[in-house]
């Protein structure tokens, strides 16, 4: 499938989600959905780091507070509406991940993922020592119950959060079909041989986590309108870290459609299970979730699928070839 | 002497007492991350559970949290040397190590938190020893014992830890595992082998760091994620693999720790750290006291 037609279709399954929204009477639904997006986002932008180049990121928490926050502010300062937050809080958080990675990312990959283990802490220390929001307290998020167009607020909420849904899934393929995304393969399998071949390393790996740093942000822009009430200690919950972790390794990492089917099974799940049983046990089961696929299911879902199908390798199987080849083909 | 010398004093002081006990927290993943290449995340998450079998044991049956930190070595040691024989079936063996050890880790971190949390909920909890309370005073300086007892716990682990490093042949053989794998199979040791020893040696030091912890301060179940940052920039900032290193790197963390929470308020002093691993990793990422 084409890029253009892969785009058509993501806009089209989007606005048939808006749409089913707005028929939906019980808004609960509305709001489990709008969770389940917001990991879509997450996990793809986790993805694009981790599963496209194999930088494991567990900063996820502090990138989502760096975007909640900074939308809490600057709504708080000056009333912003959400759609100019989102851009801002994802340059922000994109220019937080290209320092994160032009510090670290030179360094052998575990430093990174460190560095990101500690930023977490770090944000949040800035975060409660900072007064205007709150510090410790929390703070308040007043938002209007009646929105013009989509009628109630969630519904708006969940609207925003599908258009972000639909440009992480679209530019998570259009970056795995390109030569950047074959370039960002090719340093998963082997850095050394992919820097003696001309890949770019460093550049590469830097766009990426500014990539996924950005749509991180974003997706936490919209969440305290979300939320109405935002405080530093759920606001910085493992849990975002660790679904968006387990959520493209259970789904599958090399494929746009693996963080996909991660976050819609396990998002799903949880959203059921916080209902019918309790928040810490599902988290647990997340956890115990994540060591079982990466022990014995490392490609996730879709690598079992396509083990079932008995279908022959893909390209990314010997990305550097593909990249080579996409190349031959655009010089010509 | 000034106020201000006297409170600096103070920091300083109580700074190198945090400090040695940091060296307890880091050793474990200074064996493991610096010497074996594996990057346990989860080791603090195992830090706790010592803390909390600490807490159980003394709260049941009124043991001393040291004599029980040394008893829990033993199971400790087991269970090291079951997750490295896990972790080497299900990743190095297959040559996929890095991505998906760290979300192995880091999944074995989740789980151990959550279920602290479900078992012990997220309450403080502490424990009774007689040397808990009480506290000498040198001018300006306090002394409290219950941090001078693991401070002198953990100078003890870790010389007792350099000797068998420095003297066994399973220690050299641990030695030389890092350096050259191949060269160590030559001499006729076999390096699975000793690397599930030093793994488990790694783990074992969790269960007398958890026992200090909880000396220390009262813990809870999610804690311990607040050290991650922290030891790894101990291990980073005092040489991957160095001992000696590591105890140095862990007592000028925890002087800066002490003297910022003195003059700036304790809420800043999780920062430190991070600036620390930091610098050390744009700097110096051989550390202090690296060969590199």
């Amino acid at each position: 499938m084409s890029n253009g037609r892969f785009i058509a279709l993501a806009c089209l399954v989007g606005a048939a989600l808006v749409g089913a929204s707005m028929f939906v009477t019980n808004e609960y639904y509305v709001f489990a959905a709008y969770f389940v997006l917001q990991y879509v986002v997450l996990a793809t932008a986790w993805n694009i780091l981790g599963g496209y180049v194999g930088y494991v990121n567990f900063g996820t928490t502090a990138f989502l507070a760096i975007g909640l926050y900074s939308a809490a502010a600057l709504n708080k300062w000056l009333d912003l509406p959400i759609p100019v937050l989102i851009p801002i809080a994802g340059l922000l958080c994109g220019a937080v991940g290209l320092a994160m990675g032009y510090l670290t990312i030179r360094l052998r990959g575990v430093y990174f993922t460190i560095a990101t283990l500690a930023l977490s802490v770090v944000v949040q220390t800035f975060i409660t020592n900072w007064e205007y929001v709150g510090g410790s307290r929390g703070l308040y998020v007043m938002r209007p119950s009646e929105i013009p167009v989509f009628g109630s607020y969630v519904a708006y909420l969940f609207f925003l959060m599908t258009v972000l849904a639909v440009a992480a899934v679209v530019t998570a393929r259009v970056i795995e079909r390109s030569t950047f995304g074959f370039g960002l393969a090719a340093i998963r399998d082997d850095e050394t041989a992919a820097a003696a071949s001309g890949v770019p390393v460093l550049r590469l790996k830097l766009i990426a986590a500014a990539v996924s740093g950005t749509f991180m942000g974003m997706a936490g822009a919209p969440l305290p309108f979300y939320l109405t009430y935002v405080e530093p200690t759920s606001s910085f919950s493992l849990a975002y870290t660790v679904n968006s972790v387990a959520m493209p390794l259970v789904g599958g990492t090399t494929s746009w459609l693996g963080p996909v089917i991660g976050a819609v099974l396990l998002g799903t799940m949880q959203q059921a299970m916080t209902v019918l049983i309790s928040s810490s046990v599902n988290l647990l089961v997340v956890g115990v979730l994540l060591v079982i696929f990466v022990i014995a299911a490392p490609n996730g879902i879709l690598g079992l699928i396509r083990s079932m199908g008995g279908k022959k390798a893909d390209p990314e199987a010997n990305p550097l070839a593909a990249m080579l080849v996409a190349e031959k083909r655009s010089s010509q | 002497m000034g106020q201000f010398a006297g409170l600096l004093l103070d920091s300083i002081v109580s700074g190198i007492l945090v400090g040695g006990f940091y060296a307890a927290m880091a050793v474990g993943i200074s064996i493991a991350f610096g010497m074996l290449g594996i990057s346990n995340i989860a080791h603090p998450a195992l830090i706790l559970l010592g803390s909390f079998i600490a807490y159980v044991l003394n709260s049941q049956f009124g043991l001393d949290p040291i004599l029980i930190g040394v008893l829990a070595t033993v199971p400790f040691y087991f269970l090291g040397t079951l997750l490295y024989s896990a972790y080497e079936f299900a990743f190095e063996r297959r040559g996929t190590q890095l991505i998906r050890g760290l979300a192995f880790f880091f999944g074995l971190l989740f789980i151990t938190e959550v279920g602290l949390q479900l078992i012990f909920g997220v309450d403080y909890r502490l424990v009774e020893a007689p040397y808990i309370g009480p506290s000498y005073n040198i001018g300006p300086v306090s002394l409290p014992v219950r941090m001078l007892i693991p401070f002198l716990a953990s100078v003890l682990l870790l010389v007792g830890l350099q000797i068998f490093f420095a003297r066994t042949f399973t220690g050299r053989a641990i030695m030389a595992v890092a350096q050259d794998k191949f060269a160590l199979q030559l001499m006729g040791a076999a390096p699975v082998r000793v690397k599930r020893i030093a793994f488990g040696l790694s783990t074992a030091t969790a269960a007398m760091a958890g026992a200090f912890l909880i000396i220390l301060q009262p813990v809870e179940p999610s804690m311990g994620r607040d050290y991650i940052g922290r030891i790894f920039a101990i291990c980073v900032l005092g040489g991957i693999g160095s001992l000696p290193g590591t105890f140095i790197a862990a007592v000028i963390v925890g002087v800066a720790e002490s003297i910022t929470a003195t003059f700036y308020g304790p809420s800043w002093s999780p920062a430190i750290a991070f600036g620390f691993l930091l610098i050390a990793l744009v700097v110096r990422p051989a550390g202090l006291f690296g060969r590199a």
